[in-house]
């Protein structure tokens, strides 16, 4: 590798790693299975200020200080339940991606699959109407009286 | 007949399934503390850093929580409002400065006037946190026994004021403290 691209890559990797530390905060953890509880935890958990990202998505100053609430929580040696009960104490059940089967949310959970239900069956309907009105069967007389007409059709032509 | 009206049939459905749609506010979600007890906190007071303001202290009278900040744009635009709750006194207002400055709160204060009777500052927004807030301004209306009854997000206007919360204050000062 030749120089000019040594420089190239070394100047790649210091703008990388800039742009990285300057839109999240850092913390440091004293294993990874915590590490690990932190990245899960911000990825379920919805940021009230900008409703369609996630903690960890979002820059807004909410998200920010709710990162740090649950990174002490997790410094505290709370469980996953325990952190999301806090959350869910203050700001309800929209602060969850995943909302929890409850008679409000039934609707949510099993509508789509109704939806397609119904779909399936208007489908099924429309394909047996289409298949039994597509060619109505002929009698004999019916049939017997089409020979003649296209016989004589025959006859005028030649 | 039936080919057409099915499909105008699916689209009125549609139409108002979205017209309600319309109507609905992504920003107003509702808040799990209404009927549970106001959360607890000991804050210094925004003018008199020694002292504290407490919820507890409150005990026995309905008051409002009103969280605001100097940095807030929409809370400029529900201040006259307060000032005038304020000067009718029919209820008592208690101000929670939400991660602000004390510079800048009292700057405000002094611009606009202060409508309450006493104010709470909230630096790092922790106590904003315990109460679920997650858009300034937002305003709780706590009952005799200590225990939030209201939340409306968003600026007080007087619409609010007036058809929503002064009612359920009244209500609420007939009860037993």
């Amino acid at each position: 590798m030749s120089r000019e691209w040594l420089v190239l890559a070394g100047l790649l990797v210091g703008l990388l790693s800039n742009t990285v530390l300057a839109g999240v905060e850092v913390h440091q953890f004293d294993n990874p299975a915590q590490e690990q509880q932190y990245k899960h935890l911000t990825n379920e958990l919805r940021c009230l200020v900008c409703q369609n990202q996630n903690l960890a998505d979002s820059n807004a100053d909410l998200a920010q200080d709710l990162r740090q609430e649950i990174y002490e929580m997790i410094q505290q040696g709370k469980s996953n339940q325990e952190i999301i009960d806090f959350m869910v104490a203050r700001y309800g059940d929209f602060v969850l991606y995943r909302p929890p089967v409850k008679s409000t949310t039934l609707f949510l959970w099993i509508g789509p699959f109704l939806i397609l239900g119904i779909g399936i069956v208007i489908l099924l309907f429309y394909i047996r109407g289409r298949r039994t009105s597509q060619e109505p069967a002929l009698d004999t007389a019916q049939h017997e009286r089409a020979q003649r007409l296209l016989q004589d059709e025959d006859e005028k032509q030649s | 007949m039936w080919r057409y009206l099915i499909p105008l049939g699916l689209f009125i459905v549609l139409v108002v399934f979205l017209s309600i749609g319309l109507k609905l506010d992504p920003r107003d979600v509702p808040s799990p503390l209404i009927d549970k007890p106001a959360p607890a906190f000991s804050l210094p007071e925004l003018d008199k850093p020694q002292q504290h303001v407490s919820p507890a202290n409150m005990k026995g009278k309905v008051w409002l929580l009103n969280v605001w900040a100097s940095w807030c744009v929409s809370c400029r635009a529900e201040h006259p409002v307060l000032n005038a709750l304020a000067q009718t006194g029919e209820v008592t207002l208690i101000g929670l400065n939400y991660k602000d400055t004390l510079t800048d709160a009292k700057q405000w204060l002094q611009q606009r006037g202060n409508p309450y009777s006493v104010i709470a500052f909230d630096q790092d927004g922790r106590v904003g946190i315990d109460w679920g807030v997650y858009g300034v301004p937002e305003t709780f209306v706590i009952d005799k026994q200590g225990m939030i009854r209201y939340k409306h997000t968003g600026p007080v206007t007087r619409q609010a004021l007036k058809d929503i919360i002064l009612p359920l204050v009244r209500e609420l000062k007939k009860e037993p403290a």
